[in-house]
C-alpha cells in the first residue's frame, strides 16, 4: 500500500514501538550472552556461565508460551487456565524424539526401548511411539497434537458457547485430567518421572556450550517469529473482529461473523505456538514430566501476563521475563518467601497497575510528552 | 450450515416494492409458561417503514430476537422473501443474508476507531481466512466514507468510537446496519436518550432508507412515530392487536384502552 515497500518485518512492527523495543534487546541480550559464554574465557568477569545461557533459553520458552496465552486472552478473551497442557504435549513430542536419540546408551543399553520402557518390562515399543526417531517427525507432532487437542476441545466448546469462567474451569480440568493421565506409568510416557536423560539432540551433544547457545539463539528466532505471526494476525481484519468478539461478542454474530470459527482460528494458533515453546523448553532444561501439567503451572502463566500487560503482545513477553527472573532469584535466595511474594505481586499489579508493567511504561512516557 | 447459505441466497427471490419481505406467521414463544409471543402473525412489504409499538412486554424485543435468530419458538413460521426459513438459520446466516439488527441499548465496538467500527460490518466474505488476508479496497472505503458522511461523523473517523455521545453511538449503529447494506432494518428504539435535533435528524435518516430497504422500527416515542410513519402495528400481550395509519389507530378503540390507557 505504502509507495516505497518496507520489508514484511517493518511492515508487520510499524506502529509497534514496544514490541520493536523489546525484541530489539533481547536480541542485544541473547547476542551477548552468546558471545561471552563461547568467546570470553572463563574468569573474565565478561564471562558468562553455561547456566546463564540455559536460564535465558528456558526464559524464552516460556515468554512464547506466554505470548500464545495473551493472543486468546488478551485480543479474543478467553482466559485459559489449561494453556500448560498445550505447552507440555509440544514438550513431551520433542522429549519422545530426545529419547529415541538416546539409541543404546541407556543405563540398559537397549537401542530400541527407553530406559524406563526396560524398567518397566515392555517388550516393544508402543504404537505412539513409532516414528518419533524422525526430529522431523515429532517437530510437527510437538505442534500437530496440542493443536488437535485446541481443535477438538475449541469445537466443541466454542459451539455450545461456553464463555468466561465456565470456559476457563474446563480449560483447568483439562489440563488436570491430562496431569493424572501421565502420572501413570501405563501410559507410555514415562509416569511421574518424565522423560528425561537426553544425550543429544540432532547429533550435538547436549552437552556442549555451542548446543546450548545455538538451542538459546533458536529460541529467540521462534519467540521473534512468533511474535511476528501474532502481530500479524492482530493487525489484520481479523484481529479487528477478535477484538470486537472480546467486546461485544453477541454483536458480532449480528453483523454476519460465525464467532466460534474465529474463536476456535485463534485457540488453534495459540496452542500450535504453546506447542513449539514446549518442544524448545524441554532440551534446554533436560527434563519434562508431568508438573508441567499441573493447573498451578497455568495459574502462574496467567500472572506472568498479567503482570507483564495483557493485550499488547510484547507485554507478555515481558511479563515472562521479570516473572521468571524473580522466581529464579527468590526460589534460590528466599525460597520459603517466593510464593508470598509471587501472590502479593499480582495482587499489587492487579490493583495499582491494571494494565500491567506496560500499562506503567505508557504512563511514564504519556507524563513526559506532556 | 454454510452451504444452505447460497441456496438461501435464491430462496430470497426478486425485491419489489410491494411484495412481502417478511413474513411472521403463528409464532409462539414461552418463557416458562409466560407466553412471550401468542400466535403473533404479520408480514412487512418491500421497501415500507413500519413502526410497532406496545407497551413493555408486549413481546417487541422478543419478536425482534425471533426474526434475528437469537430466539427459536416454540411453534410458528417466519418466511424471509420468497422461502427462506429463518428459524432453520443461524444469527451470522441471518445477518448474511440481509437482515441488520440495532439493539436497543447502542452497542458498537468502543475500543475501535469510528472507521473500523463500520469496515467490521461491511458487507463481504465474514469467513476467517478471507478476514485474516482482506485488503480494504478502493470501493469499500468508499462506501464507509459515505455512510460517515450521512450519519455525521467523518470528522470523528479515526477517534475510538467510546468517546462518542449516546445519540452519535445511535447513529453509529445505524450506520453500521447500512454497511451490511440489508434488505431488511430491524430498529430498537432509535431515539431513546437523544435531544430533540438528534431524534429529528435520525428520523430523516430512517425515511429516507426505506424505499431502497424495508425497515422496521419499534418505538416508544409517540411523537416520533407520529412524525415518520405511514403504518403502524400494535402489539399486546404477545400478539397483534391492531394495525393501520397513525391515525386509524389513534381512533382505534381498543388500543385507546390498553396501550393509551384510556
Amino acid at each position: 500500500m505504502s509507495k516505497t515497500r518496507k520489508p514484511l518485518i517493518l511492515q508487520i512492527l510499524q506502529n509497534d514501538r514496544g514490541g520493536k523495543i523489546t525484541l530489539s534487546l533481547l536480541a542485544l541480550l541473547v547476542t551477548f550472552v552468546a558471545i561471552s559464554n563461547l568467546f570470553v574465557p572463563v574468569g573474565s568477569p565478561f564471562y558468562m556461565s553455561t547456566y546463564t545461557v540455559t536460564l535465558l533459553g528456558k526464559y524464552l520458552s516460556f515468554a512464547l508460551l506466554a505470548l500464545a496465552l495473551d493472543l486468546v486472552w488478551g485480543y479474543i478473551g478467553i482466559l485459559s487456565l489449561g494453556h500448560g497442557a498445550f505447552f507440555a504435549l509440544g514438550g513431551y513430542a520433542w522429549a519422545m524424539y530426545l529419547m529415541r536419540e538416546i539409541g543404546d546408551r541407556g543405563v540398559y543399553g537397549n537401542a530400541e526401548l527407553p530406559d524406563f520402557m526396560v524398567f518397566m518390562n515392555l517388550k516393544e515399543l508402543p504404537w505412539f511411539w513409532y516414528g518419533f526417531d524422525n526430529p522431523l517427525f515429532a517437530f510437527l507432532m510437538a505442534m500437530f497434537v496440542p493443536g488437535l487437542l485446541a481443535y477438538i476441545f475449541g469445537w466443541l466448546a466454542f459451539r455450545s458457547r461456553v464463555t468466561g469462567v465456565y470456559l476457563s474451569i474446563i480449560t483447568q480440568a483439562l489440563t488436570y485430567a491430562l496431569m493424572l493421565a501421565f502420572f501413570r506409568n501405563d501410559m507410555g510416557f514415562g509416569g511421574n518421572n518424565g522423560l528425561t536423560d537426553f544425550k543429544d539432540i540432532l547429533g550435538f551433544s547436549l552437552k556442549s556450550d555451542a548446543t546450548r547457545v545455538g538451542l538459546l539463539i533458536i529460541s529467540f528466532i521462534a519467540l521473534f517469529l512468533g511474535y511476528l505471526l501474532a502481530r500479524y494476525i492482530i493487525n489484520s481484519k481479523l484481529g479487528r473482529v477478535c477484538m470486537a468478539i472480546r467486546d461485544e461478542e453477541s454483536r458480532v454474530r449480528f453483523i454476519g461473523y460465525r464467532v466460534a470459527q474465529y474463536k476456535l482460528f485463534i485457540f488453534v494458533v495459540s496452542a500450535v505456538m504453546a506447542g513449539v515453546a514446549g518442544a524448545l523448553y524441554v532440551p534446554q532444561v533436560g527434563i519434562i514430566n508431568p508438573g508441567v501439567f499441573s493447573p498451578l503451572f497455568s495459574i502462574e502463566l496467567v500472572i506472568w501476563v498479567a503482570i507483564g500487560g495483557r493485550g499488547s503482545l510484547y507485554g507478555a513477553i515481558i511479563g515472562a521475563f521479570v516473572v521468571n527472573f524473580a522466581s529464579t532469584y527468590f526460589t534460590s535466595a528466599f525460597p520459603e518467601i517466593w510464593l508470598y511474594f509471587l501472590g502479593g505481586l499480582f495482587v499489587v499489579v492487579t490493583i495499582f497497575l491494571p494494565k500491567g508493567v506496560v500499562g506503567l511504561f505508557e504512563k511514564l512516557t504519556a507524563k513526559k510528552a506532556s | 450450515m454454510i452451504m444452505l447459505n447460497r441456496e438461501n441466497e435464491k430462496n430470497v427471490g426478486e425485491l419489489i416494492p410491494g411484495k412481502s419481505i417478511l413474513s411472521v406467521d403463528g409464532v409462539t414463544v414461552s418463557f416458562d409458561g409466560f407466553k412471550a409471543l401468542n400466535n403473533l402473525s404479520f408480514s412487512i412489504e418491500f421497501g415500507e417503514l413500519r413502526c410497532i409499538i406496545g407497551a413493555n412486554g408486549a413481546g417487541k424485543s422478543t419478536m425482534m430476537d425471533v426474526v434475528t435468530g437469537k430466539t427459536k419458538p416454540d411453534s410458528g413460521r417466519v418466511i424471509f422473501g420468497d422461502a427462506v426459513n429463518l428459524l432453520e438459520m443461524d444469527e451470522p446466516s441471518i445477518a448474511q443474508i440481509g437482515i441488520g439488527r440495532k439493539f436497543q441499548k447502542p452497542t458498537v465496538f468502543a475500543q475501535h476507531t469510528i472507521f473500523e467500527n463500520l469496515e467490521l460490518a461491511q458487507k463481504g466474505d465474514k469467513g476467517v481466512f478471507k478476514t485474516l488476508f482482506a485488503k480494504l479496497s478502493g470501493e469499500e472505503k468508499e462506501k464507509i466514507e459515505e455512510t460517515m458522511e450521512l450519519i455525521g461523523l467523518q470528522e470523528l473517523a479515526h477517534s475510538s468510537a467510546s468517546i462518542l455521545s449516546h445519540g452519535q453511538k445511535q447513529w453509529l449503529e445505524i450506520g453500521m446496519l447500512l454497511m451490511q447494506s440489508p434488505k431488511l432494518l430491524l430498529v430498537d428504539e432509535p431515539v431513546a436518550g437523544m435531544t430533540p435535533g438528534e431524534v429529528e435528524k435520525t428520523g430523516e435518516i430512517l425515511t429516507s432508507l426505506a424505499g431502497e430497504h424495508s425497515v422496521v422500527v419499534v418505538e416508544h416515542d409517540m411523537e416520533f412515530i407520529r412524525s415518520i410513519a405511514r403504518k403502524v402495528t400494535v402489539l399486546h400481550e404477545g400478539s397483534v392487536l391492531a394495525q393501520g395509519s397513525m391515525k386509524a389507530i389513534q381512533e382505534n378503540e381498543k388500543v385507546r384502552k390498553v396501550y393509551l390507557g384510556e
